[in-house]
């Protein structure tokens, strides 16, 4: 399957992730939109370790590479991820707790 | 080389060491001890400049002593140092004898005032005296410059000497802005010779001068005599010397006799050989200096202020020297410097003794009669009085005359003209001799009670003045009289010689002579006679009307200058003032930080604190850079 593929599904997952940090106010929902353009890089990183791979096979005078460094990246993001999410999660219950809403409209106290 | 012209430099280094004494000690000195290091210094001076004088006169050589290199720039040289000449020579002696005989003067006149005052009245003299040695013996334009800003500076000082006295500092004002105004003319015509010739030392400028181009050498000449204006008070420039009679009466005699305004005299006979190649500057200085002659003369005839009739008449003297510098007659305008110089002090310090022993009343109309009080001064008064009329044999008679005989040769209108002149010089001499002399007393009887000569110190310098008023003249007798009685125009001649050569003067046929001479005497006899007859005898004066009210109040110049110049360009600092400053330079300054604060106001507004719109400024910046990374960038 040809990168472009990866690239454009990789460019819609994070128009859509931007489009959703922009356009909504649930702050969870915001959450999960961040999480989703990770995943764009994600799958990024993936296909072009995977390109890169494949070059690799076919001319073994380019630039070596056993399709792994991508990946690797991948997991350090994935471990921050999911780092941010019990963090960010945290942050979100106690918004909730003082606020009884999860409208990031009412976080504008770094106003002034 | 003989030894003495090795110590030239001493000639300035007394006046300088007395000015720090004086100056520095001023606090601690008795007014004894400062006066004898005020005047001590200028004898000292004055027996150094004696001893060169007499050197120069048996060997003739002129001498350059430099002392370092002053400025060295690229191709330009200027070094720090002093030339020794006939001219230098015999200016250095009319400077420190002159000034000596003031000095000492001074330690009478000025004994009423105190001590700091004293002491810092003796360091001014002592410096005005410094930089005019400076100016005279400087060997480039440059020393002489700075000779020449000194003098500027010091009769500022001396003008403004009462310094309480709000008057007497707008006099001293007045002398030093319209000093500066000749000035810059000077310094712009040193600009221009370092520019075409590379130099400012004499002999290099003067070697080169035949390199010039003709419309070099007349702008250079023309911004020189500029600068002589100033200094040497003529039209334009000349209503400072008048109102510098703020001062006190020494100083007076000391700026219009041996110091200041004959600095323009000076310069111009150093550089006569520029002013020889550029005939149109010459019949400009010939015609100015004619015209000061008149005007001042003119504006004397009617002042009731004793030193004021002096002062025009000076200006009206030093218009006779530019005239003779304008028509090449370089030895009369140096003759006439020197004789001026003798009289012209001593009837300042007559008018002086005269003030003195009237109490500071300076106004002629409330004089008369003094002579039976004050012999000595009438008599001194009396001798100057008559040089400067030029009856003969006295010394003014032969100065102006070789001046103006001189000036026949190139115009005979400057002749008639000029004699115009001298009638009313002695027709106002004679007014002021005789309204002061002559007569009944018409001060109060409180003052006439005190009337008293002076002491010794002021007659002395008083007595050797008149007697060099006197046989002054007898160093430069014309030929139709004798012989060979030209000294001093043999002694200057080596400074002349080239435009001699360039300019020969022709020999006039001696009937010619004759008459001109009679013609100058018979008129100096007439005015001193009216001028006498009519005012000996007088009560009290009448106001004056018409002419004499316009004369009296100096053809109303100071107005039409106020009127042309002052008032315009105060009207312009005005509108600066209150116009361009406020709205145009306050309105610059204040709009930047009020548009910066508008600015800011409105920028803050993007600080919501929605985190929303961050991101949104963050995407579109993102994608600013994406786009200019991609479509913009050169590949």
């Amino acid at each position: 399957m040809p990168i472009n593929y990866y690239i454009f599904v990789s460019i819609a997952l994070f128009c859509i992730g931007i489009a959703g940090v922009l356009t909504r106010r649930n702050s969870i929902i915001i959450f999960m939109c961040i999480e989703l353009m990770l995943n764009a890089v994600n799958l990024l990183l993936v296909a072009f370790s995977k390109m890169h791979h494949l070059a690799y096979l076919g001319n073994p005078a380019s630039v070596p590479s056993n399709g792994t460094d991508g990946q690797l990246f991948v997991f350090f993001i994935m471990v921050v991820a999911a780092a941010e999410v019990s963090v960010g999660l945290a942050i979100i219950v106690m918004l909730y707790r003082n606020t009884h809403s999860v409208d990031v409209n009412f976080l504008n106290r770094l106003k002034n | 080389m003989s030894k003495i012209l090795q110590l030239i430099w001493l000639v300035p280094l007394f006046p300088l060491i007395g000015f720090l004494i004086n100056g520095l000690g001023r606090k601690s000195m008795s007014k004894s001890l400062i006066g004898i290091v005020g005047s001590g210094m200028i004898l000292a001076s004055f027996v150094v400049s004696a001893l060169i004088f007499i050197e120069v006169r048996k060997s003739g050589v002129p001498t350059v002593n430099t002392l370092f290199d002053f400025i060295s720039y690229d191709k330009i040289h200027i070094p720090f140092s002093f030339l020794i000449d006939q001219l230098s020579s015999l200016f250095l002696l009319i400077i420190t004898g002159v000034g000596f005989l003031i000095h000492v003067y001074s330690t009478s006149y000025m004994h009423e005032e105190p001590s700091e005052h004293f002491g810092r009245y003796f360091a001014y003299l002592n410096l005005f005296v410094f930089s005019m040695l400076l100016l005279v013996m400087g060997g480039n334009y440059l020393i002489m410059f700075i000779g020449w800003e000194g003098v500027g500076l010091c009769s500022y000082l001396l003008i403004g000497f009462w310094f309480k006295n709000n008057d007497y500092n707008y006099a001293a004002n007045k002398a030093f802005i319209m000093n500066r105004i000749g000035d810059l003319a000077f310094l712009i015509a040193l600009f221009w010779m370092i520019s075409k010739t590379g130099s400012l030392t004499f002999s290099d400028v003067f070697q080169k001068a035949g390199t010039l181009s003709k419309a070099d050498l007349t702008i250079i000449t023309l911004l020189l005599f500029v600068g002589a204006t100033g200094k040497s008070a003529q039209i334009p420039l000349y209503t400072w010397l008048p109102d510098a009679m703020a001062g006190p009466t020494p100083v007076s005699a000391l700026i219009h006799a041996a110091t200041m305004v004959t600095a323009g005299i000076y310069m111009i006979a150093r550089s006569n050989l520029l002013y020889t190649m550029a005939p149109a500057t010459q019949s400009v200085v010939a015609i100015i200096g004619l015209a000061t002659a008149i005007l001042a003369a003119s504006i004397a005839l009617k002042q009731n202020d004793i030193k004021k009739v002096l002062a025009y008449s000076t200006v009206s003297q030093l218009g006779y020297m530019f005239l003779g510098l304008g028509v090449g007659a370089y030895t009369g305008a140096v003759f006439h410097v020197m004789t001026h110089a003798f009289f012209k002090a001593c009837l300042f310090l007559g008018a002086g003794s005269v003030i003195h022993a009237m109490h500071s009343e300076q106004d002629i109309r409330f004089m008369g009669g003094i002579k039976k009080y004050m012999p000595v001064t009438h008599v001194t008064f009396l001798l100057a009085c008559l040089a400067i009329a030029g009856i003969p044999p006295f010394s003014g008679f032969f100065s102006k005359d070789e001046i103006l005989v001189a000036a026949y040769e190139v115009n005979p209108l400057y002749f008639y003209v000029g004699v115009a002149g001298a009638l009313m010089t002695a027709f106002y001499m004679f007014r002021l001799y005789a309204m002061t002399f002559q007569g009944k007393f018409r001060g109060t009887p409180e003052q006439e009670y005190h009337l008293h000569e002076s002491p010794a110190a002021i007659t002395f310098p008083l007595i050797v003045l008149a007697v060099l008023s006197v046989i002054g003249g007898l160093v430069g007798i014309p030929e139709l009289f004798m012989k060979n009685g030209h000294s001093l125009g043999e002694f200057l001649a080596p400074i002349f010689a080239k435009s001699q050569q360039l300019h020969p003067a022709h020999q006039m046929d001696h009937s010619t002579e004759w008459m001109l001479l009679a013609v100058s005497i018979i008129i100096a006899v007439i005015g001193v006679v009216w001028g006498y007859a009519r005012y000996s005898k007088i009560a009290d004066i009448k106001d004056a009307t018409g002419l004499g009210k316009v004369l009296e109040n100096k053809w109303y110049v100071d107005e039409i200058y106020d009127a042309i110049i002052v008032k315009p360009i105060r009207a312009l600092a005005m509108f600066f003032n209150k116009i361009f400053e406020k709205y145009v330079v306050d309105g610059i300054v204040n709009g930047v930080g009020r548009s910066i604060q508008y600015g800011s106001r409105q920028i803050r507004l993007l600080q919501s604190g929605q985190v929303g719109n961050y991101i949104l400024l963050m995407v579109f910046g993102i994608l600013v850079f994406f786009v200019i990374e991609f479509f913009l960038k050169k590949k």
